[in-house]
């Protein structure tokens, strides 16, 4: 295990790397000028070439990509053009939005989407569990913009139940530590404001919970139909033993490890994904952060964003890689 | 007695286990070590033993669907270890197999008659006309009906597609024919059949059978020889008769003491072995049936038992008759 | 002899499909005594398992479904029992085990787990008592290194080492009843021979009575003190093991004990059965093997013939009445 986990690290290596120059070749790829965003179209090819050369925008496209990537191994991801201050200390606070606003989607995506698998199969061919089909296959469906702009007319705006916009009020506003706020309110003893806090997590949480619920019932339904018509279980009703239990404890655990395959691809599709439902529901991540950098240009806001995203999407599969041995001993690591 | 028409020379087949650190081979499993037997021409060879001993593999390789690590395959005087693919394509012909599941080995979305005439057209055997007249021919041969070409597989049953697998092996008029547990997965009264079957078509067109089978009792009625394996070694080999009503090799004589006869009258004194088969990738040393042996002796474990001809010209591995 | 078990009486099972009820078990009567060893044979599709699972309430439902009969076990009719009381009886009182041992065991627990989880289900140990228990049951079943397999998976182990862990999973609560459904078909000879022993030898020290459900003629005739013979649905013949082997009545059982290549002897061609077994429900007149019997008589193509005999019983004309003596020279 300890060896595979080494081996394993090690082979991220070069699908880093292979990241970073993607990302870089595909910012260099789109057209337009950073400097011309800056200065204006009005400005005179001089100052437009000096601040090409400052910026290092005239060098050879390797030798960018090089002091690029040096900088990104010595922490430093480079300077946004807009606001002029360093990336790596700009791009937390909204990584932590992301984060937070994924991990509550995901743990409500997790929870309904495998009981309602799980129902679905062990009830196979009832009402529930066409009632619970017809709803995942919606929820594929739907698109997200589309959802969040009908809860914040229904429960916003209509019902005035919860909070549409942001995620906390502008007059109470959290004071950050961590800037996960969940858990910074909760570091500051804020109870009022946890509840504030969840209260606008609700919405753009479902919205984007939406698609990886369903995808996760429909992967544990089918998972657990293949599981329950196995022999074992067969085994463990002639032992004398409850329905339930072999549901929960031991068809689960067999039907896991497509279930945690799917989890772990949406959880990184997830805090990828997150643009559209954090421009709906004004929620300052990272999407929306580099929403804005892909208006202005800012090339290397972009660069760094999306290479932060690559970087956790790789690291969620690599956890996953991982956590299959948990659930089958079959599966030997070398 | 007829020459040999096909003799297999110390068959080897070796899989390397890839692990450790960078891939490298950690293990060689020995799935056949070393297998020498010959065939004559119409007899019946039946190889038994038990799950994993080689004996499928073995009949791969003398088709080289499995490609043998080591060894000779001579076949009417040829090498076809030494055949370009080209000839090789032509040599199947002369051999052809019959596998376990009937259902498995004949393709769902063809009908019946299609089935048989594929290896004809493959190998190019007459014109479509020909060709349809022989399928006709063939069904017949094999117990079916003319107008079963037209049906599917899955609207036969087990014992009637094991007809049709036979039907299409005979196509091209092959020689030899590796039957692979070819009546395991049918019912008794079904296997019977089969079995009548095979030998009516040996006498009719003077095949030669190699017949690979676990269940000993089937083999003694199919086969002029047979052959024990026991962990990718065959530990003795010879005329049925004698194997069957003296077998000499410790393992033989479990094996056979082992199989439940079908009459309660008759009390086989049963030797249980202990234990399991080990892993082919960790034979025991010297002779590797040694640890699971009632009469072990110390040279056992030591060293390995060669093969020898005993005076009733049977074969045998095993230290007990050095 | 001793007091009848589990008595079954007029058992029907029909699975319900797309074309209809498929009638598996039509109306099928035995008994197994305590500490006896009842063989049920018959090829596939003649309903064995599913008499076993029905007796299990264990039937695939939807589409399986006892239509009729009863089922007694210690006089209590459990062919319609809630599940609440089949679930004390499965595994306390009627154990089973079953033809794979390779996917009989839950591939994600350790045998430990499982072993103890069946007997936890019916009695009330601590945790101390749990391992004992298992660990001597191992070893009842003649598993070396029983404390340390209690630690290790189903993958760790070879079929025959899991088939005996189901026969400890199986004998864990001391049942009255072992429905053994093809125990030995999956493994190979020597390994069945180890099997059958054992199964043998905890019959005669637990006086479990054992159904053994088997295709295998050799197995019925080595271990069983009676045998009940199927053919569709239908048992057909059923008496000692003597009775079966030595004076088989019904001409399907003569058949298909004529039909085994035999192992001390050669003869030229096997004796066989014309056709194959008919489709369940298909013959809806007369008796269910005239299409392939070769003493077929008129009235075998009108009437069907009930199971009569005084101990041995048969399913045929030909031993009914004085339609014996016309056929059988």
């Amino acid at each position: 295990m300890f060896h595979y986990t080494i081996k394993r690290l090690l082979m991220l290596i070069p699908v880093l790397l292979g990241m970073t120059l993607i990302v870089f070749a595909i910012i260099h790829a789109i057209p337009g000028n950073p400097a011309l965003t800056i200065l204006g179209t009005k400005a005179t090819p001089e100052a437009i070439h000096s601040l090409n050369r400052s910026l290092g925008l005239d060098n050879p496209w390797y030798v960018q990509y090089f002091s690029y990537l040096k900088g990104i191994l010595t922490g430093n991801l480079g300077t946004s053009i807009q606001t002029n201050s360093p990336i790596a200390s700009e791009i937390w606070p909204h990584l932590a939005a992301t984060i937070e606003l994924s991990f509550v989607a995901m743990i409500f995506a997790v929870f309904v989407g495998i009981n309602a698998g799980i129902i679905s199969a062990w009830k196979q061919n009832s009402f529930l569990d066409y009632t619970a089909m017809i709803l995942a296959l919606i929820g594929v469906s739907m698109p997200v913009f589309w959802l969040g702009l009908l809860e914040q007319w229904g429960f916003s705006i209509k019902l005035q139940w919860l909070p549409s916009i942001g995620r906390d009020d502008i007059r109470n506003s959290v004071d950050p530590i961590t800037n996960l706020y969940l858990i910074d309110t909760l570091l500051r003893g804020r109870l009022d404001q946890f509840w504030m806090v969840l209260r606008h997590l609700i919405l753009p949480a479902i919205a984007l919970a939406t698609i990886p619920t369903a995808i996760i019932a429909r992967m544990t339904r089918s998972s657990m139909l293949e599981v329950l018509k196995s022999d074992y279980i067969r085994t463990a009703k002639a032992k004398g033993q409850r329905m339930i239990w072999i549901v929960y404890k031991y068809a689960l655990k067999n039907a896991f490890i497509p279930i945690l395959t799917v989890i772990g691809l949406q959880t990184g599709l997830l805090l990828g994904g997150a643009i559209l439902t954090e421009t709906i529901f004004g929620w300052p991540g990272v999407g929306l952060y580099i929403y804005n950098a892909i208006q202005y240009r800012d090339y290397p806001v972009i660069q760094s964003g999306i290479l932060v995203i690559a970087f956790i999407f790789v690291m969620v599969n690599f956890i996953v890689d991982l956590l299959y041995g948990l659930f089958d001993p079959r599966i030997k690591y070398r | 007695m007829s020459e040999a028409l096909l003799q297999v020379e110390n068959l080897k087949k070796y899989y390397p286990i890839k692990g450790g650190k960078f891939g490298k081979v950690s293990e060689i499993v020995r799935a056949v070590d070393g297998v020498s037997f010959s065939v004559r021409e119409g007899e019946t060879l039946g190889i038994v033993g038990e799950s994993g001993c080689g004996k499928s593999t073995t009949g791969r390789m003398i088709m080289r669907l499995i490609e043998p690590t080591e060894g000779k395959i001579i076949f009417q005087n040829r090498n076809i270890m030494e055949l370009s693919k080209h000839d090789m394509r032509k040599a199947r012909k002369d051999i052809q197999m019959i596998f376990q599941d009937p259902f498995a080995s004949l393709n769902p979305r063809h009908t019946v008659g299609h089935i048989i005439e594929e290896p004809m057209i493959v190998h190019k055997m007459g014109n479509r006309k020909q060709r349809e007249a022989r399928v006709e021919e063939l069904l017949e041969l094999v117990g079916l009906s003319a107008y079963h070409a037209k049906r599917y597989p899955h609207q036969f049953s087990g014992g009637q597609r094991q007809r049709i697998g036979i039907a299409r092996a005979l196509a091209v008029q092959p020689k030899v024919i590796i039957a692979d547990e070819p009546v395991s997965a049918l019912d008794v009264s079904v296997q019977s059949q089969v079995l009548n079957l095979l030998k009516d078509l040996q006498k009719k067109f003077n095949l030669t059978y190699i017949f690979i089978a676990h269940d000993l009792s089937v083999v003694r009625h199919i086969s002029d020889r047979v052959g024990v394996m026991y962990l990718g070694k065959l530990v003795e080999l010879s005329e049925s008769e004698i194997l069957y009503t003296d077998p000499k090799h410790p393992y033989t004589k479990a094996l056979l003491s082992a199989v439940p006869v079908p009459d309660p009258d008759i009390k086989t004194n049963r030797i249980i072995l202990e234990g399991d088969v080990p892993s082919p990738a960790h034979p025991p040393a010297g002779c590797t049936f040694h640890d699971r042996c009632p009469v072990a002796m110390d040279i056992c474990s030591k060293e390995r038992p060669n093969f020898k001809v005993l005076d009733d010209g049977r074969m045998i591995s095993c230290h007990l008759y050095d | 002899m001793s007091e009848a078990i589990l008595k079954v009486e007029g058992l029907k099972t029909s699975f319900f499909t797309d074309d209809g009820e498929v009638p598996a078990v039509d109306g099928i009567d035995f008994s197994v005594n305590e500490g006896e060893i009842l063989g049920i044979v018959g090829e596939s599709g003649c309903g064995k398992s599913v008499t076993s699972l029905s007796i299990m309430g264990l039937l695939p439902a939807p589409p399986g479904k006892i239509v009729g009969g009863h089922i007694y076990y210690k006089g209590e009719d459990i062919s319609h029992a809630k599940e609440s009381r089949m679930r004390k009886l499965r595994g306390n009182d009627i154990a089973m085990i079953f033809q794979e041992p390779m996917t009989s065991l839950n591939p994600v627990f350790t045998i430990g787990e499982q072993l103890m989880e069946a007997i936890r289900l019916h009695n009330h140990l601590s945790k101390k008592e749990l391992i004992e228990r298992s660990v001597e049951l191992l070893k009842l079943v003649g598993l070396p290194r029983a404390a340390e397999l209690l630690d290790e998976y189903p993958h760790e182990l070879s079929g025959g080492m899991r088939q005996r862990v189901m026969i400890a999973m199986a004998m864990s609560c001391n049942p009255k009843v072992l429905i053994a459904d093809e125990p030995t078909t999956a493994l190979d000879v020597t390994i069945q021979a180890q099997i059958l022993d054992l199964m043998v030898k905890l019959n005669k020290e637990t006086h479990t009575a054992i159904i053994m459900i088997t295709h295998d003629l050799g197995v019925v005739a080595q271990m069983c003190n009676r045998v009940a013979v199927m053919y569709a649905g239908k048992i057909v013949e059923e008496g000692t093991v003597k009775d079966i082997f030595n004076h088989p009545e019904h001409p399907y059982t003569e058949g298909l004990i004529k039909s085994i290549p035999d192992l001390y002897g050669k003869k030229d061609s096997l004796y066989t059965i014309k056709g194959s077994v008919p489709k369940p429900g298909s013959i809806t007149k007369g008796c269910l093997f005239a299409p392939r019997c070769e003493f077929v008589m008129d009235k075998c193509q009108v009437n069907r013939p009930e199971l009569l005999g005084d101990g041995h019983k048969s399913r045929c004309f030909l031993h009914q009445g004085q339609g014996r003596k016309e056929v059988r020279k």
